[in-house]
């Protein structure tokens, strides 16, 4: 999971792959995250450790750390003589000023202090450097080569300095904006760069403050709790006695769950009082690198001892100490060399589709100004061929043809405004506008959440508005991943849990309030104000280096952690209200009157009791969850109470009750017939009990214990305190029960003081708060806890669960194999506590634990039953799927000694190589975890997030094809496709699903030839007219439902295109079982095959390759940490913004800058047009009849500002409109704006109205005394004002920003020349304005000319403009209004053609899922 | 309540302008917006239509060609460039009151003052009476910046040296006896060439600071000599000059010669016989150009022009009958569907 996130987005290959790893529901086992497991794998017996030591420095010497064979004797040599040349491939480190100064000189010269600096510049450097990267970019070479063109004498146009000013401008605006960028940048450096932390000095013998930028690598460090990490550092001491200590990588991956790292082993000071001065080790380790998941090294100790260092030891820059009142460590690697740092990317680059097209009407452009430029070479070579010695010739010696070849040069100098390069810097502007805008929305502000949509690629805006193929994950995209412990089934009985549905549905509506409350929940609890918030996890844009948020973003960093980990423990998942039934079942095993009956008087088998209690103790402590309370600080494990009963009740109560009935099923050795095998165990009655849980000495009594399960015990000891008259507390459970006996009806009573109890329980020891790596586990242990199964705290060697009954008690936990999406399990062996066994609690993805649970051998009878509740399971199973629940199997195993003594060995061995160390413990996992025994099955609710049907219908109609790619399995997905309304009841589902790849070829183009038929058919007989009337909904309403291996087959290069053709007949694909590879795969078939825009939108690391291969990558910031959002484009909380999101958003985006495009390109061709007319009349020879200033200020400033007001505030349809008639997103959604036909005509248009422009003037003054520059204002000013009305007439809305923004424009033009005529006295050499503008404005031919020119150019757009609304006034409007007229008309039609043929034409969904009705009582939210 | 606002830190703005929910006005260019709008612009088109037309046709233009290409020209004898000093007489005849002022301008054809590289060709520099730029005229000026003795050429510049020189004197025949018209050569450059672009160096007399430089190599006498009658008339200032600096912009163009405004020719031109009297000497011939006097008046308008008075008629017609269409497309389609 950490490494995904931290694959840049550069290497989506290498994405792909790490991706394997991937978390969450993808793999059907509900998250057990890997990172923590590792961490988690930490947590071994002291023994475990030691040996593990023994073997990693035995391994250092000889392994991977040696030159490989031969040499290592003279490597060795080489090292000590020159360590820098030892630098080269690993890093050695000393302690700073410790006794090896001198080695600590030599070597450490290499090694970066912890400053950091991530500006780009320096005030020296910042202009050459500036200059160089900005020339970088072929627009600035464009403008350069312009300049230096026009430095070339017989070419030149302009003066020289005036074609130096677009560059200038250009370059001077983007510099500005480098500068503050990095001044913002130097500034957060400084910020991070003073930070205090407190340094070991050699001198003084103590820790003194010193900024972050003075610590060296080989510094020790002491950092108390909540303090952020300086640099990477080795963990030398920690103040917890275990020597490990806490830290939160939220700062880098956005994981809040805390990760567990371990103090160096085997240091001379271990544990005890540091004395840093006497640190003689040596450490050595690997060069800096970026790859956070790794670190491998050695210390070596003066005695020669060395012992390896891993990940586990290391305390990475910028994570945040918890839990830890003090640690120490030793800086290895500083500032820019630490792995925070090595993983900063920068922000995001895509090229949007618009642009990718914009770019060859440049080419066109380029075309066009080409074919100009030769008509003037062409033309002035023909011009000066034809002149006799002229009077007015000033040059007789060129020969025309080189004439006209310097004119083609002036000419490109002269029209180099027909490339519309100032485009790019405006399309830049418009983005951030647009982006400010979207950020800005309220309709995407989550207040539960108090985020923002985060903007994260700033130039692909306007493809949100061209969405064709929507790739939506399931979990956390369509659900809340908001995990609520629904239901569940042990030993083949089921539990509805009905009043916890009831309860659900109640909170439903509070759920606001809920959350809302959540998010305070835990702002109290042990979180300073963070005030570096380093490494940016979910900084938008320009600030992606920095290593300092400002504080706006950082409170709504934290807001949103504190929210996100409170959300996995949110009120309705924290409260689960037990079943009825199963209390009554749990509290009748605590009941002493009731003997064994076996199920006769309804009462609950015994054997079924052990299961019952086996579960909910499986469901406490198989997961990786870590306690704590508000008051005390997380994993601070309780004392264990003391019992209740004293350990001579509890012998006595074993002996009592050893007849137990229900005593191991699962245990290999049973023989005989069942129960008389039970009551001959009864009989021998040679228990005892063996307290201390880490005894294992007792060989033979083990033995006996192995025998017993557990709860049977717990049970027993409850009955005996009863009995016995316990404590206080006991009776009033016993109280209810006996009620609930007396009056069976009363079992709400029973429950309500069952959660009385729970309530006093929690209110004496404080809420205990459960932070799991996913929502499932908490859910989980909360449903565990609703029992009375109390998980209560955690350490590396024990759990401390509370039973019900009997209180306290410590489990030792012997290992952790933690979940992987490969084996697509966990499981925790553990030394029973009450029993002494050891077993093995697996939880994990139903298809994998069904396949290793046993048919147990032996016994019929136990056969009998174990393969009923098998039986009963699978059913229960697939029920639940069908309502959308997510499930998960609960199996355990009971170890024999010897049997684990055995794996233990190679486990230890796994555990201990360095080379393909994971691969091994897979199998050791592997291994373990077979022959299990199925306890049952979870059912867990994961709610629809509020709106999505909605929103998935919105972007249905708006022609966005959906599909879903999950890695659940295909009854829930199915499922929750129907709850989100994405499947109808009366669509056809198609099930793709088969085993080999010819099968799977003969079936796609079997279920092709059925979508045909099945279109025809839909088309001919009965729903012809509905049919006819709404084509709309017509690409035939099939659903393609594929799973993961056949999806395999079909996306391999033979059966690609049959898949592509038959999905895209289909409304909507929905494939389940899907690999993260998989989904990346499919989106990039549809996005390459189909040449179709995507959008990938998921929240997890399994879903981060799919949002990289998008065209638009969308990630909700969730409940699973932060990858998606790090490699999204736009990061929203919830889905439903997704419709805002694209169909006002993107609609609007697309339509602005689509507008703005066409209207700069009509603009640039417009005005240049005129300088091109006015060559015919000039002899071609570049000559201008404006002032040159005009000239290149005209696109630089008169005309500049409105386009990008109108590219930024245009709203062509109002948002309302949009949201109720999402149909209007297909004109976008096909490029209808901006298509090959519409630049045409616009270009049409801008050479119409250039020669009206021109012409109108010339012909006004042709054969009068006019001068040059005379001539030209008029042109000039008419020209401006026919494009500023060009544009109002184009706009469709005006408001007072428009006016302005318009009225400054011609303001700056009329002011600007008239001060020009007024005051430029010599300026401007060949075309001195001086007087001309002031002198034309005062005759009324000016405004006569002007008038008619403007009317008449924009006349033809009036007109077409004028009619077109006339006669469609709001065409798009109507058209949508009538197309939901229509849908609804349809739909109708369709459900009474449904009510009629429903029983004849049920559709294959029951064929391929027998039973399967779309059930939206439970789903639907 | 601190925890409130920290709560809600993020929230956007609610504001017109963030929301994008600013009051706008949708030009949507219906037909009741529209329709009326032709009308009135088509009447407001008609009616300056109306009034260009009237005034351009009551301006009164005389243009007669000189060059001499033909051989019945009289001035045919003087087109030849060999032929030195030329002068040839011109007659005509005016049927009724030309009204004053008459504007008497020179017009050339096919003459592209336009060409850049001609416009290029002078130093502003030199001409607002900088002496350094006497000594060192600009780059710009090439090839009429120095002489072959390399001294410097002032005014340099292709524009100054093609100077127009030929002159004229108008006559009105009136009884057999010719009777000079009075040309007013005052202000008839701008206002700003005269007074603020173009300087002479403040040096009296003027001729010495043209010492050490050449006259362009066309002109007949220096630049300080340009007007023998009139001292202030001499040097970069002089009205003729002036005229001639302000390039032309298209290749056909005319340039006010004098205008005539005293003595018995307030009123304008009578009706009768006249003659002009052209020195010829600028060649024109070689580039296939015309030379030309024109006669005119002006208005509030400028000189005639029937081509705006006629552009407005007609765009002001094509807006009412475009209003009609309108109309009739707008009753077609729209009102069926309210029904």
């Amino acid at each position: 999971m950490v490494t995904c996130c931290y694959i840049s987005a550069q290497h989506p290959d290498l994405f792909t792959l790490t991706l394997n790893i991937a978390t969450k529901d993808d793999y059907d086992v509900n998250s057990h995250s890997s990172a923590t497991a590792s961490a988690a794998s930490m947590e071994r017996l002291h023994w475990v450790q030691h040996r593990c030591r023994q073997l990693l420095a035995r391994d250092s010497e000889r392994g991977w750390y040696s030159t490989p064979n031969g040499l290592p004797a003279k490597s060795s040599q080489d090292a000590h003589s020159s360590p820098q040349r030892v630098s080269g491939k690993r890093r050695r480190v000393f302690a700073r000023n410790g006794p090896h100064q001198q080695e600590y000189e030599a070597v450490s010269k290499g090694y970066k202090g912890n400053a950091i600096r991530t500006t780009k510049y320096s005030l020296l450097t910042f202009i050459p450097m500036n200059l160089f990267q900005q020339f970088h970019r072929a627009a600035n070479l464009y403008f350069l080569f312009l300049a230096l063109l026009n430095w070339v004498p017989v070419v030149e146009a302009f003066q020289k300095e005036i074609t130096m000013i677009p560059l200038l401008v250009v370059l001077t605006v983007i510099a500005i904006k480098d500068a503050l960028e990095d001044y913002r940048r130097y500034l957060s450096d400084k910020k991070v760069n003073n930070n205090v932390v407190q340094v070991f000095c050699g001198k003084q013998k103590a820790y003194i403050d010193k900024c972050w930028k003075d610590v060296r690598v080989g510094d020790f460090i002491r950092l108390s709790c909540n303090e952020i990490i300086p640099a990477d550092m080795l963990l030398l001491y920690s103040s917890d006695p275990r020597g490990v200590c806490y830290i939160e990588t939220a700062n880098l991956d956005g994981e809040t769950n805390l990760k567990q790292r371990q103090v160096v082993l085997d240091l001379p000071f271990q544990g005890g009082e540091i004395t840093l001065e006497d640190f003689h080790s040596r450490i050595e380790c690997e060069n800096p690198n970026n790859d956070l998941s790794r670190f491998r090294g050695y210390m070596e100790h003066p005695n020669g001892v060395r012992v390896g260092l891993h990940n586990s030891n290391l305390l990475l820059r910028s994570c945040t100490i918890r839990n830890t009142e003090t640690v120490v460590g030793i800086v290895v690697y500083a500032g820019h060399e630490t792995k925070a740092m090595m993983n900063n990317s920068g922000p995001r680059y895509k090229r949007s589709q618009l642009e990718k097209r914009l770019n060859t009407d440049v080419l066109w452009c380029v075309l066009l100004l080409i074919i100009m430029c030769l008509t003037g070479a062409v033309g002035h070579g023909l011009w000066v061929k034809n002149l006799k010695n002229p009077i007015f010739e000033t040059d007789t010696e060129t020969s025309p043809a080189l004439a006209g070849f310097y004119v083609f040069w002036t000419m490109i100098i002269v029209l180099q405004v027909l490339i519309p390069i100032s485009l790019y810097v405006s399309i830049e502007i418009v983005k951030l506008g647009q982006i400010y805008f979207i950020h800005n929305d309220l309709a995407l502000y989550n207040e539960q959440l108090d985020s923002r949509i985060q903007c994260r690629a700033l130039n692909i805006t306007e493809d949100l508005g061209q969405i064709q193929y929507l790739f939506s994950d399931k979990t956390g995209t369509l659900t809340e991943n908001k995990m609520v412990f629904r239901r569940c089934s042990i030993y083949g009985v089921e539990y509805p849990h009905k009043e916890n549905a009831q309860r659900l549905e109640v909170y439903e509506a509070e759920e606001n309030e809920a959350a809302g409350r959540s998010v305070t929940l835990k702002s109290g609890c042990s979180r300073k104000s963070l005030s570096c918030r380093s490494l940016s996890c979910n900084r938008s844009s320009v600030s992606l280096h920095t290593l300092t948020a400002e504080s706006e973003e950082e409170d709504r960093l934290s807001n949103h952690i504190q929210s996100r980990t409170s959300a996995f423990c949110s009120r309705v998942a924290r409260e689960v209200v037990p079943d009825p039934e199963l209390v009554r079942k749990l509290s009748w095993l605590c009941s002493p009157a009731q003997p064994l009956s076996d199920g006769s008087s309804g009462t609950p088998c015994s054997l079924e009791l052990t299961y019952i209690t086996d579960f909910f103790l499986a469901l406490a402590i198989c997961n990786s969850v870590v306690v704590s309370s508000p008051s005390q600080p997380r994993h601070v494990v309780p004392e264990a109470r003391t019992p209740l009963k004293s350990l001579e009740e509890i012998k006595l109560m074993f002996q009592r009750f050893s007849f137990s009935p229900f005593s191991a099923l699962s245990t290999p050795q049973i023989r005989g017939s069942f129960t008389s095998r039970l009551f001959s165990r009864g009989k021998t009655g040679s228990f005892t009990f063996s307290t201390p849980p880490n005894s294992t000495t007792d060989g033979s009594e083990t033995g006996q214990e192995n025998n017993l399960e557990s709860s049977n015990l717990r049970r027993k000891l409850d009955l005996s305190s009863r009995e016995d008259g316990g404590g206080a507390g006991q009776t009033e459970t016993e109280d209810g029960i006996d009620d609930a006996r007396i009056d069976p009806d009363g079992f709400g009573q029973k429950v309500e003081d069952l959660s009385k109890e729970d309530d006093c329980e929690s209110d004496t020891d404080d809420e205990l708060l459960y932070e799991a790596e996913s929502p499932d586990e908490a859910a989980l242990v909360h449903a565990a806890q609703a029992y009375r199964c109390t998980l209560r705290g955690r350490s590396p060697e024990s759990l401390l669960v509370d039973l019900p009954g009997i209180g306290s008690l410590a489990v030792q936990l012997l290992h952790i194999l933690p979940f992987d999406s490969n084996r697509k399990r966990m499981s925790v062996v553990v030394r029973h506590p009450l029993s002494g066994q050891l077993v093995v609690y697996t939880k994990g993805a139903d298809s994998v634990i069904m396949d290793l649970t046993e048919t147990s051998k032996g016994a019929e009878q136990a056969q009998e039953i174990y393969s009923h509740v098998r039986e009963q399971t699978q059913k229960h199973l697939d029920s639940y799927a069908r309502e959308g629940l997510r499930t998960l199997c609960i199996a355990k195993k009971v170890l024999e000694e010897e049997e684990y003594e055995v794996w233990l060995k190679r486990h230890l061995l796994a555990e201990s190589s360095i080379e393909n160390r994971e691969e091994l413990l897979m199998d050791s996992a592997e291994r373990l975890e077979t022959n299990l025994t199925l306890l049952g099955t979870t059912g867990i609710l994961d709610r629809l997030q509020e709106e999505v049907p909605e929103t998935i219908e919105a972007l249905q109609r708006a022609g966005i094809k959906v599909w879903v790619l999950t890695g659940d399995k295909k009854e829930t997905a199915i499922n929750i496709a129907y709850a989100c309304k994405l499947l109808r009841p009366d669509d056809e589902l198609l099930t793709v699903s088969c085993g080999s790849k010819d099968a799977c070829a003969v079936l796609l183009q079997e279920l092709k030839l059925e979508v045909q038929h099945g279109g025809d058919r839909l088309m001919e007989p009965s729903a012809v007219e509905s049919r006819s009337e709404s084509s709309l909904s017509s690409p035939a309403d099939f659903i393609l439902v594929i799973d993961g291996c056949t999806l395999e087959w079909a996306l391999q290069e033979e059966l690609k295109s049959d898949f592509l053709e038959l999905s895209c007949r289909c409304k909507a694909v929905i494939c389940c079982r899907s690999t993260p590879l998989q989904k990346s795969q499919v989106v990039r078939l549809v996005r390459d095959q189909l040449g179709a825009m995507t959008l990938a939108v998921g929240d997890g690391a399994n879903d981060v390759s799919m949002i990289q291969v998008a065209d638009v990558g969308i990630g909700i910031s969730g409940q699973e940490g932060m990858q998606a959002v790090m490699s999204s484009d736009f990061a929203i909380s919830r889905f439903k913004h997704l419709s805002k999101l694209l169909l006002v958003h993107g609609r609007w985006c697309y339509s602005r800058l689509a507008n703005m495009i066409l209207y700069f390109f009509y603009k640039n061709v417009m005005y240049v047009n005129l300088l091109f007319w006015y060559q015919f009349f000039c002899g071609f020879s570049g000559g201008l009849m404006s002032n040159s200033w005009v000239l290149i200020l005209f696109n630089l400033l008169f005309t500049s500002v409105p386009p990008i007001i109108y590219g930024v505030l245009d709203r062509d349809i109002p948002a309302d409109t949009l949201m109720e008639l999402p149909e209007l997103y297909r004109a976008a959604q096909t490029s209808k704006i901006y298509v090959p036909s519409m630049f045409w005509i616009n270009i049409l248009d801008a050479f119409y109205q250039s020669l009206v422009c021109f012409f109108v003037p010339y012909f006004a003054l042709a054969g009068s005394d006019v001068g040059d520059l005379s001539f030209g204002s008029p042109i000039n000013a008419s020209a401006l004002l026919i494009i500023l009305l060009h544009q109002v007439i184009e706009s469709h809305t005006l408001t007072w920003i428009h006016v302005l923004v318009l009225a400054f424009s011609a303001a700056s033009y009329f002011g600007f020349v008239l001060l020009f005529s007024l005051f430029c006295v010599t300026c401007s050499p060949p075309t001195n304005p001086l007087g001309v503008e002031t002198l034309q404005m005062s005759q009324p031919l000016f405004y006569i000319i002007c008038t008619l020119t403007t009317v008449m150019a924009l006349l033809p757009r009036l007109l077409v403009r004028a009619l077109h609304d006339t006669l469609n006034p709001a065409t798009a409007l109507r058209t949508a209004q009538m197309d939901k007229v229509d849908s609804e008309r349809y739909c109708k039609r369709m459900r009474r053609w449904n009510q009629n043929h429903s029983r004849v034409n049920r559709l294959p969904v029951s064929a391929d899922n027998p039973g399967l009705e779309p059930s939206t009582d439970t789903v639907v939210s | 309540m601190v925890k409130k606002e920290q709560e809600i830190a993020n929230r956007p703005d609610n504001t017109a302008f963030t929301q994008q929910r600013l009051p706008a006005w949708q030009p949507m260019l219906s037909a009741g917006i529209v329709i009326p709008g032709f009308v009135l612009i088509g009447l407001a088109f008609i009616g300056i239509g109306v009034a260009l037309f009237v005034t351009s046709r009551s301006i009164q233009v005389m243009e007669l060609d000189y060059t001499g290409v033909e051989q019945t020209s009289p001035c045919f004898r003087c087109s030849d460039p060999n032929v030195k000093n030329c002068v040839c007489l011109l007659d005509f005849s005016i049927d009724s009151l030309f009204k004053g002022p008459v504007f008497f301008y020179y017009g050339l054809t096919n003459y592209f003052q336009n060409y850049r590289r001609y416009g290029v060709s002078k130093d502003d520099d030199q001409l607002s009476g900088n002496l350094d730029s006497f000594i060192s005229p600009s780059d710009t000026c090439a090839p009429y910046e120095f002489d072959s003795n390399n001294k410097p050429i002032v005014p340099c510049g292709s524009v100054a040296n093609s100077m127009f020189n030929d002159t004229f004197k108008l006559y009105q025949i009136i009884s057999g006896a010719k009777n000079q018209v009075p040309f007013d050569g005052k202000g008839i450059a701008w206002w700003t060439d005269y007074n603020v672009k173009y300087r002479n160096p403040s040096v009296t007399p003027l001729r010495d600071a043209f010492n050490g430089t050449v006259k362009p190599l066309f002109w007949p006498r220096p630049a300080y000599e340009l007007d023998p009658s009139d001292p202030n008339n001499n040097g970069f200032i002089n009205q003729d000059f002036l005229v001639w600096m302000r390039r032309a912009a298209l290749p056909d163009f005319r340039k006010l010669y004098r205008r005539i405004t005293e003595g018995d020719y307030t009123q304008g031109l009578p009706a009768g016989n006249y003659s002009l009297e052209i020195a010829y000497n600028y060649p024109v011939l070689s580039f296939d150009g015309r030379k030309k006097v024109v006669l005119s008046n002006v208005s509030w308008m400028g000189g005639k022009n029937e081509f705006l008075g006629i552009a407005y008629l007609v765009i002001g017609s094509l807006c009412i009958v475009m209003s009609i269409v309108m109309l009739i497309v707008y009753a077609k389609f729209k009102f069926p569907e309210e029904e």
